[in-house]
This record gives structure tokens, C-alpha cells and sequence, in this order.
């Protein structure tokens, strides 16, 4: 087994875990709801500003 | 790994704690564009579909074809060859018009004034600025995304020459025919001029010009098909003889 503390306590995801409040389900309820969160804002924001400096979507001659 | 770590104790946490956070780094980066793609070719799809569904539904007219059920002979509509009524350039944005591929089935595609991004990724084919007006002498000049964002152009390469391109405003029906199409690079203007490749030249036709991507996946070049009035029609007096194939295969 691998020194669970040493390896947590030094990556980020490692502090999260271990950050969360609660037993181990409430921490993957959270989790996951904080990844939907992260996935929403890249949809609805940051891919869609992203978007426009990638070299494949013009359409027009100019 | 007892054994080695005496030596190692003095570094290893701090080597650890550096590779274990580049590796969180480079796997999250890796998600993310993971996630980029799936929004890129899916996502942006969902959103452009529903778009332009909701630019043809919100039409004051309804852009579909009639049905080809025994009551109306369509097919006796007279071709008008006469110069056509030509409306005036809407203000950007404006859905003014839709267009039908035959070759690709009877889906109706919305045209909207503008060719800048939020147009064309919103609302679909989008309307060159300053180029004319379907049916009008010119050269009535389109572009449409080949991938992504609803895609209307997907199939532009199974288009052949002497396929129709049904163009409808609100009164109107246009039938034009494809008569060349080609590949050319992206600063290739001259394919929308008035006469397509002739920059300055008046025009004494009216053409029309659709421009996507190519190759697909990339902006490397342009897939340009030019085509030529062939008649109009007002609407009220019958449906495009062209429609009814595509009618049928729905």
C-alpha cells in the first residue's frame, strides 16, 4: 500500500478529498456535482470564447 | 522501497509533490480538451440544430413545400424567366429566406443576412453582406458551417452540376442550377463576386454561390458551388417540380 498520506497531502485532487466535509459518499456527491459545474461553465463560457481561435471552423472567403 | 528511502527522504517528498501536481495538471488538461472536442462536434450541433429549427418556426410564412397530395398539381406552375422582384438587403441577422437541397433530402434551411460567426453559428447559412439578393442579377452568395454548429452544408461535396438549389423568400419560390463547383483558398474573394471569378465584370445573370470548409475538419481551403437562375415562381402559384423528390423521401 502506498503512504496514503504523504501522496494526498501533496496533489491538489489529494486536498480536495480531504478538504470535503462527510463520509466517503457526500465527498462523491460533491465531487461530482462540482465536475458538472466545471463542465457547464466550459460549455456555456469558456469553449464558446475558445472557440474562435481554432483554425477549423471558417467558412467564408474573405 | 524501504531500502532506498534513507537516501531518498531528504528530496523525494518535494520530487513527489512536483510530479504528482504536473501530472494532476497534464491529466486535467487532457480532460479538458476532451471535453472541447465533445462540445466542438456534438454540443454545438444540439445548439444549432435548435436554433435554426426555432429561426424556421418563428418565419411570419411557412417555408415548407406543399405537400404533392392529388388537390394541386404543382407541376403545372408556370416558370417565370422574367427578371424577378427583388427584395432589399434585411438588417443583419434577419432570417429572410430558406433554402432546400434535393439531393440531400427535404430539410429546410434557414438563410440569414451576415456572415460573421454569430450568424453563422447561431442561425446557420448566412448571407454575404453587399452580394445579391435571390433572384436578382449578381451573384446571390451563401456560407454555411460543414461541420459543427448544425452543420448545414455536411453533404456540400455530393452536389453535382445540373443539381437544383430551391431558394424561398416569403412570395417567392427560385430555382437555381448548380453549374461548377470548385476548391480555393480562403482569400479567394472573387468566387462571390457579381460575376463568380470575374471581380468588376457586370453582371447579366443572376447566379448564386454557397462557400463552406474544406477539408472538412479544417480552414485550409474553400469548397465553393456556384449555380445559375433557372426560373422563379411566386409561391402562391405552385411548388418547384425539383421539391417533389425530396417531398417523397421524407
Amino acid at each position: 500500500m502506498m503512504d496514503s498520506d504523504d501522496t494526498a497531502v501533496v496533489t491538489v485532487y489529494g486536498m480536495l478529498w480531504r478538504v470535503l466535509p462527510g463520509p466517503t459518499w457526500l465527498k462523491i456527491v460533491v465531487l461530482v456535482a462540482l465536475a458538472a459545474a466545471v463542465v457547464a461553465v466550459c460549455f456555456a463560457w469558456v469553449f464558446p470564447a475558445v472557440a474562435p481561435i481554432m483554425p477549423f471552423n471558417d467558412v467564408t472567403v474573405e | 522501497m524501504t531500502d532506498r528511502a534513507p537516501v531518498a527522504r531528504a528530496g523525494r517528498p518535494r520530487v513527489a509533490a512536483v510530479v504528482g501536481v504536473v501530472g494532476e495538471l497534464v491529466i486535467t488538461l487532457g480532460v479538458l480538451l476532451g471535453l472541447f472536442v465533445v462540445w466542438q462536434l456534438w454540443w454545438t450541433d444540439v445548439l444549432g440544430e435548435r436554433t435554426q429549427a426555432q429561426a424556421i418556426a418563428s418565419l411570419d410564412w411557412d417555408p415548407r413545400p406543399l405537400p404533392p397530395a392529388g388537390d394541386e398539381p404543382t407541376a403545372t406552375a408556370t416558370p417565370h424567366r422574367e427578371p424577378a422582384p427583388v427584395l432589399d438587403e434585411p438588417a443583419s441577422g434577419t432570417t429572410f429566406a430558406t433554402m432546400v437541397v434535393p439531393r440531400w433530402g427535404s430539410a429546410v434551411l434557414p438563410i440569414s443576412q451576415g456572415t460573421s460567426t454569430d450568424v453563422l453559428d447561431v442561425l446557420g447559412v448566412g448571407h454575404y453582406d453587399g452580394t445579391a439578393m435571390p433572384g436578382q442579377v449578381g451573384n446571390f452568395s451563401v456560407a454555411g458551417h460543414r461541420v459543427t454548429h448544425g452543420k448545414p452544408f455536411n453533404r456540400i461535396e455530393e452536389i453535382q452540376v445540373g443539381d437544383p438549389l430551391v431558394v424561398r423568400t416569403e412570395d417567392l419560390w427560385f430555382v437555381y442550377r448548380v453549374t461548377s463547383t470548385e476548391v480555393v483558398r480562403p482569400v479567394d474573394v472573387e468566387v462571390i463576386a457579381p460575376v463568380p471569378g470575374e471581380p468588376g465584370v457586370s453582371p447579366t445573370e443572376a447566379q448564386m454561390t454557397m462557400t463552406t470548409c474544406h477539408p472538412m475538419y479544417s480552414a485550409r481551403e474553400r469548397y465553393v458551388v456556384h449555380a445559375r437562375l433557372d426560373y422563379w415562381l411566386p409561391a402562391a402559384e405552385g411548388t418547384p417540380v425539383e421539391l417533389e423528390p425530396a417531398l417523397g423521401s421524407t
